[in-house]
């Protein structure tokens, strides 16, 4: 064994090259304020081997990027663990790097003949944010898309002369796509990765040449690197590791929605370490054409001096200087990061802000669900958007939600199952919550299902109540005007259609008080004179007529009652053709050009609401009493596909995973 | 084994500058945590870079799928070829109705059967000749009968063959299935 290490020595001198890292002397001995270098070092060796992995299952390009990324996070054993270690290791490397920065120059280490040493670690800094942005973009999903990298490759286009000539070299062309992705992926993955390794091999060599600059308060006796620093060094290696997998096993490491230039989206910000610069840019001075101060010269000038602060430290008041510039810089960055925070969380525009950011999570966690559920046939995004529940509700609320509701709420509602307790509620509604946590929500937009449908009361109303115990909330957008139209929640649904044919509830504005129709035949000649004197013999054929009826609708949800019902149906039927008499006014099971009212064949079915939806006005429908609905399908206000979302979301015609 | 005027550890002792005591109780701890933290980020990539061992998905999974008729088999023995169409996941893609890999068909007295087309030697696809009314590997020019026994070449077993089912009287349902090449068993692969 020593001869077979004496032969690895004799060939290669490792032993020698180690023992020069190891015995480097300390003067004035080991201090804990030494460790930065070492943390960042150690932080970039755990991005080196988790970003390698992390390519072996990663793929770069538009249809595959928030795929395989998607793939690493959610079906690769242990995947959650390699990408939670890079994206959080890539969070703190930036503080790591600053402290190590801020040491040095407290310290006057920058002075001469350190210049150089100083010089490469503001040009590592500079390289490891271009890491950390460029990585930004690679998962591909919205927040990437449009809060960091849309964005930041924008601000190229300020720089004069060449800058939106650099904008073109950046993305690969004029539009983001795969071109986007594989140089970004080739500079992080890449050129990045090489000039970062060249860099802090330049530090590690100047740093030897000109050793460890002694600091002036606490010298002691000289001390040897090993064991007494590199001790202290992998404590604080230690740490760092300890936080970085306490982010993971708290937070793991986020993927959202795949990106889609198509869908704004208004809660784009960018990552928490450049929100004072998106603050900063936000005062009126930079407005126009002087955000080009802003976003280019002003941050430039800071670089600049940054650069020349090892000459202005020469002098006492030179370094006295540089540490203020330094600390007031830092004191900037952090009040314009709370102000970004403080507006986003609290500011005028914080409901659309909150709202984007829960729409946001929710296509994330659908999509995710859809991949595993469904599979990927072609690309995540088109999952989302031929999803029904996703599209069929965001379609409803553009269009239909100006008279219809549905469940009381314009079909954009979150449900936030975990909401919890009251308590854990006034929590997620407190600032500091709001500060920190990226689901908190906003008092003006939550309301509680109360005991019916009809009842809504405002998060903040319950909250007085101080009630205890768990219960559900939904965030939606409260609408200011009383609802024209019938509320669509469980259309077709044997209880929506029991509450259509009691009077009391058909004139309601849950379904017909604010139309024509509660003046019309249905209401005045059959409701009202025939309804509400029913005996309960006649109260139990409208019973089975309303699961018969319903019945048309084939509702997924009714599947097993339908098929178990099946005499109650056919007796339903019999009540429509005959005792009832339902087909005095509606066409069933065949044409009737005398009917008045709408054909009630295949009522709430696929193709009825589609018929319905693409014109009111046929001669199913109501050809001479339609009230104020608009012909979607035949003007073109909607298209084929989208109509069929729509009817597919009000019939629960979608996937859900097993629970 | 040759000595040698130099040693590793005497060459690290000699750049060590006297530091009075030895602390060998940090000196571990040193090594312990260095080696500790140097780890975890390794176990996570060796971890999930040892997914595809763990992990049991893809192709040929041993289902029968229906292939063609009993029609579509030539009368007169030869061999036909015939797609296997199912779907496919590849990673994060799922593929409907999509070719995974293809089959001999051939009637031996009245009975249907059916062959892997892949050679087992190395997976080549193996060719059927008319002329010579053989199947013939143009990798390695192994060749094999029509019922699949090897005549000569590399290869070593005779061609895979595969279960096979008449369902409703006419469909010709077989078990698709591929097998590791260059074994003398038939081995799934899974």
């Amino acid at each position: 064994m020593k001869s077979l290490l004496g032969w690895i020595e004799d060939r290669t001198g490792i032993g020698r090259l180690v023992g020069v890292l190891l015995y480097e002397n300390i003067p004035g001995g080991s201090r804990w304020r030494y460790v930065w270098g070492s943390t960042v070092a150690f932080a970039l060796f755990v991005q080196v081997v988790t970003g390698l992995f992390l390519w072996m299952g990663y793929s770069a390009s538009s249809g595959d990027a928030w795929e395989s990324v998607n793939y690493i996070q959610n079906e690769m054993s242990g995947g959650w663990l390699l990408r939670g270690i890079h994206h959080w290791t890539a969070h703190l490397m930036p503080v790591l790097l600053l402290l190590h920065l801020m040491q040095i120059v407290i310290d006057g280490a920058y002075k001469a003949p350190r210049e150089v040493n100083y010089w490469l670690c503001v040009f590592l800094f500079l390289l490891v944010v271009a890491q950390v942005l460029s990585g930004y973009l690679l998962p591909w999903d919205q927040k990437a898309f449009w809060g960091s990298t849309k964005v930041a490759t924008n601000f190229l286009t300020l720089i004069p002369f060449i800058g939106p000539g650099l904008q073109k070299l950046a993305i690969g062309g004029v539009e983001y796509g795969h071109l986007t992705l594989t140089r970004f992926f080739a500079l992080h993955a890449g050129v990045l990765p090489v000039l970062v390794v060249l860099t802090v091999a330049g530090r590690a060599w100047l740093n030897r040449r000109h050793g460890i600059n002694p600091t002036e308060d606490g010298l002691g006796p000289d001390a040897c690197r090993w064991p007494d620093q590199l001790f202290k060094d992998v404590v604080a290696c230690l740490a760092l590791m300890a936080t970085v997998l306490a982010f993971v096993w708290h937070y793991g490491a986020k993927l959202g929605a795949p990106a889609d230039s198509f869908e704004p989206f208004s809660a784009a910000r960018p990552d928490w370490f450049f929100l004072f610069l998106f603050q900063f840019l936000k005062l009126p001075i930079f407005a126009g054409e002087n955000e080009v101060w802003g976003a280019i010269y002003i941050p430039t000038l800071f670089l600049g001096l940054l650069f020349l602060m090892p000459f202005l430290g020469r002098w006492n008041v030179g370094h006295m200087f540089n540490v203020f510039v330094l600390f007031v810089f830092l004191g900037g960055a952090g009040a314009f990061t709370y102000l970004a925070k403080q507006e986003d969380y609290v500011g005028p525009n914080s409901t659309g802000y909150l709202k984007a950011v829960l729409r946001h999570e929710q296509d994330a966690s659908r999509v995710k669900a859809l991949a595993k559920g469904i599979g990927i046939e072609s690309t995540a995004l088109s999952l989302l958007k031929n999803d029904p529940k996703t599209q069929g509700a965001r379609l409803f609320a553009q269009h239909c939600a100006s008279c219809h509701r549905y469940d009381g709420h314009d079909g954009l509602a979150v449900e936030l199952p975990k909401a919890g307790t009251f308590n854990k509620l006034k929590h997620r509604t407190g600032l500091r919550s709001r500060f920190f946590s990226g689901d908190a929500v906003h008092p003006d937009w939550l309301a509680r299902k109360a005991g019916t449908q009809d009842e809504w009361q405002t998060v903040r109303s319950l909250l007085r109540a101080k009630a205890e115990g768990p219960f559900d909330i939904i965030a939606a957008a409260k609408s200011e005007e009383a609802p024209e139209a019938p509320d669509l929640r469980g259309f077709a649904s044997r209880r929506w259609l029991r509450d259509l044919l009691n009077p009391d509830r058909y004139v309601s504005t849950r379904y017909f008080g604010g139309t024509a129709h509660k003046d019309g035949d249905m209401y005045k000649k059959f409701l009202i004179r025939k309804v509400r004197k029913y005996e309960a013999t006649e109260m139990k054929m409208l019973d089975a007529i309303a699961v018969a009826l319903s019945a048309q609708a084939k509702l997924p949800s009714q599947a097993v009652a339908d098929q178990t019902d099946g005499a109650l149906i056919r007796q339903g039927v019999r009540y429509m053709m005959d005792d009832i008499g339902c087909i005095d006014c509606h066409a069933f099971g065949k044409p009737d050009p005398d009917a008045d009212g709408p054909d009630l064949t295949g009522y709430g079915s696929r193709k009825w609401i589609i018929d319905f939806i693409n014109n009111p006005e046929h001669e199913r429908f109501y050809p001479d009493n339609n009230d104020r609905m608009q012909a979607f399908g035949v003007k073109k206000i909607l298209t084929d596909d989208e109509i069929g979302l729509i009817a597919d979301w009000l019939r629960g015609d979608y996937f859900e995973p097993a629970r | 084994m040759e000595s040698f005027d130099t040693d590793l550890g005497e060459s690290i002792a000699q750049a060590q500058k006297p530091t009075g005591e030895r602390r060998g109780f940090i000196k571990f701890l040193c090594a312990f945590i260095g080696t500790l933290i140097s780890v975890v980020p390794f176990g996570a990539g060796v971890w999930s870079y040892l997914s595809p061992l763990v992990r049991r998905e893809g192709e040929g999974g041993g289902d029968f799928i229906k292939v063609t008729t009993l029609d579509a088999i030539p009368a007169d023995g030869s061999p036909a070829k015939f797609s296997i169409v199912t779907d496919k996941v590849d990673a994060w893609n799922r593929h409907n109705d999509v070719n995974i890999g293809s089959v001999y068909l051939l009637l031996v007295d009245g009975e249907p059967r059916a062959l892997h087309t892949s050679c087992p030697h190395l997976g080549c696809f193996v060719d059927y000749r008319r002329g010579k009314k053989d199947f013939y590997c143009p990798c390695h020019n192994s060749r094999f009968r029509l019922d699949g026994d090897r005549v000569d070449g590399v290869s070593p077993r005779a061609m895979d063959a595969l279960q096979i089912e008449v369902r409703n009287k006419a469909e010709v349902w077989v078990q698709f299935q591929n097998f590791q090449s260059g074994r003398g068993r038939k081995v799934p692969v899974s």
